[in-house]
């Protein structure tokens, strides 16, 4: 197997703050990857990294073997990057079809009858098409969730980046959207999912790394690093705190 | 509702009526110089120039956040163009106004590049600030009257037609033909691709650099072919005028606050918004003139009562309230058996 995606010595801080410190791992293609942590490890900095959105202050970023470190956001989603927002960032006056259609011509590169078909065919996936004439702005939470994976599945992507996508649902929501996830990932789209709901988590992902303090402190078979005491210690004794 | 029984369509009943008469009322303009008079004529060609105007401010302003308050740059450097062009490169006027708009768009490249490093409210003062650049630039140029400005030589007005009643048809078609080709550039450019980036950068910059949209280059273009067009409108103002001045050429109160408050009575971010807040300012300007200052109090009362009690602008409450789009740039999807979506 080849690596979609491969992360050397990434390092990015805000004053003496470390989101990202040293940060090095590899995703093969097909592959799920989750990652968990407690909050503000560095887990949405770091898709930020990746996807452009954030330069890196050290380190290298490659995507299918190229050198993106230095690509704009845009560059990197139409070579075929897509991510969901934690706090969805919904086109607000643009209905939810519209916003479909943005990924659909802008990052995937579709064109007329070809994308408003594809994006109709992801509307109904995702569970939105009989929304697809509301304003973005007009929708509920759950909703604009919804939008934002309905939106990184339009842009056809080879790597999927989902944060915390299955925050606030209900558990009957949590199940279609984990069927959902494992669909597209049988379709051979490679996931990178940040996810607090570990049961979906682990119901989807073929591999787990843990970061804290922007550092991946464990990486290895799902179960097993859930079962880690250093992880029972970082990552569930914070949450139980909460 | 299904993917399969589903269609999208991107026009609407409302808009194939405004088609209709949209045709009819540009042949009865069309026909102008045979049922106008000569001041209705010069009224109609203003009106059509500063809807123009509106529109290209409106895309920039409305769809890509670019606010800019000196756009009195272009018109001033589009009605100086014409005038250098014809005479000293003794070009003929409508060559001179094709040609004002080609150095409009050179000129906006090197003027982009130096203001899109400024955001917000300080990219409005730096666009100001440009404006004034080419006012005192222009006032030194001895050649095209300094300071006190210089008017078009006999020659080149007569080259436009032979008679004066030829002259000014021609120059009212000119500016009807500007208004027009002004608006198709914009609806054809807003329901394309690029349109729908644009749109999008307009509601989320961050979401739309993450789905594949270049923000700074799709920011760039619209101000390069807004600057070319607007300078276009320029040159075709100061053949109308036939004398041109750096402070007239350069106003900002006639090419910018003016156009501003038609975009925010109209409806900022809707195609129908300037030409129906042209339609209204011309209508008060007419109606209020004779009274001197408080024709200027009325409109600032005019726009105020507007932001507060319609701050979508005229069109924008009229859509609200009636679901109606004359110039459909959306997408709706419709079920095949008739049921509409959600």
């Amino acid at each position: 197997m080849t690596a979609v995606l491969k992360l050397d010595n990434l390092a990015k801080s805000f004053g003496a703050v470390k989101v990202a410190d040293e940060l090095s791992y590899e995703v093969e293609a097909g592959e799920a990857l989750g990652v968990i942590g407690p909050n503000g490890a560095g887990k949405t900095s770091m898709f930020n990294l990746i996807t452009g959105t954030l330069s890196p202050n050290a380190g290298r970023i490659h995507f299918e073997g190229r050198d993106v470190t230095n690509s704009s956001a845009a560059h990197r989603s139409r070579a075929g990057m897509a991510r969901s927002f934690q706090v969805p960032q919904p086109f607000t006056h643009m209905t939810v079809f519209e916003n479909a259609m943005v990924a659909a011509t802008q990052s995937a590169g579709l064109h007329g009858h070809e994308a408003e078909r594809h994006c109709l065919d992801m509307l109904e996936q995702t569970g939105l098409l009989a929304k697809a004439n509301t304003a973005a702005g007009s929708l509920t939470l759950l909703e604009r969730k919804r939008l934002e994976l309905t939106r990184a599945l339009c842009a056809k992507p080879r790597l999927l980046l989902l944060d915390e996508i299955a925050g606030g649902l209900t558990e009957a929501e949590c199940t279609s959207l984990v069927k959902t996830i494992k669909d597209i990932h049988a379709s051979g789209v490679s996931i990178i999912w940040i996810e607090h709901v570990v049961h979906a988590l682990l119901a989807v992902v073929d591999r787990l790394i843990v970061i804290d303090f922007g550092r991946k402190i464990a990486e290895g078979d799902p179960r097993e690093i859930m079962e880690s005491p250093q992880v029972q210690e970082i990552y569930l004794g914070i949450e139980a705190d909460v | 509702m299904s993917a399969k029984a589903s269609q999208v369509t991107r026009t609407t009943n409302a808009a194939r009526a405004a088609a209709v008469l949209g045709v009819i009322a540009l042949v009865i303009l069309i026909a102008a110089p045979w049922w106008a008079g000569r001041a209705d004529m010069r009224l109609m060609s203003e009106l059509f120039l500063y809807m123009a105007l509106a529109s290209l401010w409106n895309l920039m302003a409305g769809y890509a956040g670019l606010v800019s308050v000196g756009q009195q740059a272009y018109v001033g450097f589009g009605g100086y163009m014409l005038f250098a062009l014809t005479i000293f490169a003794g070009l003929h006027p409508v060559f001179a106004i094709a040609a004002a708009a080609v150095l409009g768009a050179a000129i906006s490249v090197p003027v982009a590049a130096l203001i899109f490093r400024l955001r917000g409210a300080y990219f409005a003062i730096g666009t100001w600030v440009i404006a004034e650049v080419f006012r005192l630039g222009f006032a030194q140029v001895s050649a095209l009257g300094g300071g006190s400005g210089s008017s078009l030589p006999v020659g080149i007005v007569k080259s436009l037609a032979a008679s004066r009643s030829g002259r000014e048809s021609l120059s009212y078609w000119l500016a009807l033909g500007a208004a027009l080709l002004v608006v198709v550039v914009i609806y054809g450019f807003l329901r394309s691709r690029k349109g729908l980036a644009l749109t999008a950068i307009r509601d989320n910059e961050l979401a739309a650099g993450s789905l594949g949209i270049d923000v700074w280059r799709t920011k760039f273009l619209v101000y390069v072919v807004v600057s070319a067009l607007t300078a276009m409108i320029g040159a075709l103002i100061f053949l109308q005028k036939l004398r041109i001045s750096p402070d007239a050429a350069f106003s900002v109160n006639d090419w910018t606050a003016f156009v501003i408050f038609i975009v925010v009575i109209g409806g900022i971010g809707t195609i129908e918004g300037p030409i129906i807040g042209t339609l209204i300012f011309f209508l008060l300007r007419e109606t209020l003139a004779d009274l001197g200052t408080i024709y200027l109090m009325v409109l600032g009362l005019v726009a105020i009562v507007v932001m507060l009690k319609a701050p979508k602008g005229v069109w924008g409450f009229v859509r609200e309230r009636f679901d109606v789009q004359l110039f459909p740039l959306g997408y709706r999807v419709v079920q095949v058996d008739g049921d509409k979506g959600a």
